[in-house]
């Protein structure tokens, strides 16, 4: 039988600011573009994973969220059983685009493989999945917004029908330099009960 | 060829992204895979690309890449040997 569960954590990141569990924790200037800004966060968490230079900007902001969250947390309290569940509305857009731009001349026809990598959205699942070594459930969702309803009912799913010890979940954004991204995690632990009306509440904070 | 070399270096900082990585850190000699500067395999990837690209060598036989992409050496004189 299980208990409530909980938001055990969240992180809030919008085109310049990073908000950790309702706490402003960095913050650049407004005109300050997606990369640099991204790069930043980087560098003032001292995260060390080289490999984040390689990815696009919406799996930069998956890692970033996720390592907010877990970086201090004994995975093995959960049996690295954290399932991934994502959503947002422009998918891979904003790679699909870049990648578009070098396959658009038949004269000049290059596709990067590097970019082209990440004409996904679930790529994001995976990069956190390779960091943390997590062989869980995960799914990535296109919705128009945040569905706390479906989240709130999968989530709660997930971890009741014991698939998964925790859930990181959230909303991760990024169309061209707009960047949105609410992800939280959900175990049975925590002060703040995991309902659809928290999730909203959280989101729009 | 040394400023071959020398391109071959910051094109490969650039297209490969290896942020924080300088032309002086990479030694004409140094493995481009495994313990060198740790490339993967989208990395060899857009080495082929960049071949294509910016030299005009199409590689035909993918076998081919391992030795030609061991180090900046073996690609500069791959390059010069068969440049369009």
């Amino acid at each position: 039988m299980h208990n409530k569960l909980y938001i055990q954590s969240y992180c809030r990141i919008t085109n310049n600011q990073l908000w950790l569990n309702g706490k402003l924790i960095f913050e650049v200037e407004q005109n300050s573009n997606l990369k640099d800004f991204l790069k930043s966060i980087y560098k003032d968490q001292k995260m060390r994973y080289p490999k984040f230079f390689k990815m696009d900007n919406l799996s930069k902001l998956s890692i970033i969220a996720a390592e907010l969250i877990l970086s201090e947390k004994d995975l093995n309290t959960y049996d690295h059983n954290i399932a991934l569940i994502f959503s947002n509305n422009a998918s891979s857009l904003d790679t699909d685009r870049k990648h578009q731009e070098t396959i658009d001349d038949p004269d000049h026809y290059y596709p990067s493989p590097a970019v082209f990598v990440y004409t996904l959205p679930n790529i994001g699942i995976g990069e956190i999945s390779i960091k943390y070594k997590l062989k869980s459930e995960n799914g990535f969702f296109i919705f128009d917004d945040f569905n706390a309803k479906f989240h709130h009912n999968y989530e709660q799913f997930l971890i009741k029908s014991n698939k998964s010890k925790a859930v990181l979940a959230g909303w991760i954004n990024v169309d061209g330099e707009e960047a949105d991204a609410f992800v939280y995690l959900v175990s049975e632990n925590g002060q703040i009960e995991h309902t659809q009306q928290n999730l909203i509440k959280l989101y729009k904070e | 060829m040394e400023n071959l070399k020398k391109e071959l270096k910051e094109k490969i900082i650039e297209n490969l992204n290896l942020e924080d990585m300088e032309v002086a850190d990479i030694a004409d000699d140094d493995m481009l895979f495994g313990d060198g500067l740790g490339l993967d395999s989208i990395d060899a990837l857009e080495l082929i690309v960049m071949l294509d690209k910016d030299y005009g060598i199409k590689l035909t036989d993918p076998k081919q890449g391992k030795s030609i992409f061991e180090s900046i050496n073996t690609m500069a004189q791959y390059i010069t040997e068969n440049r369009a």
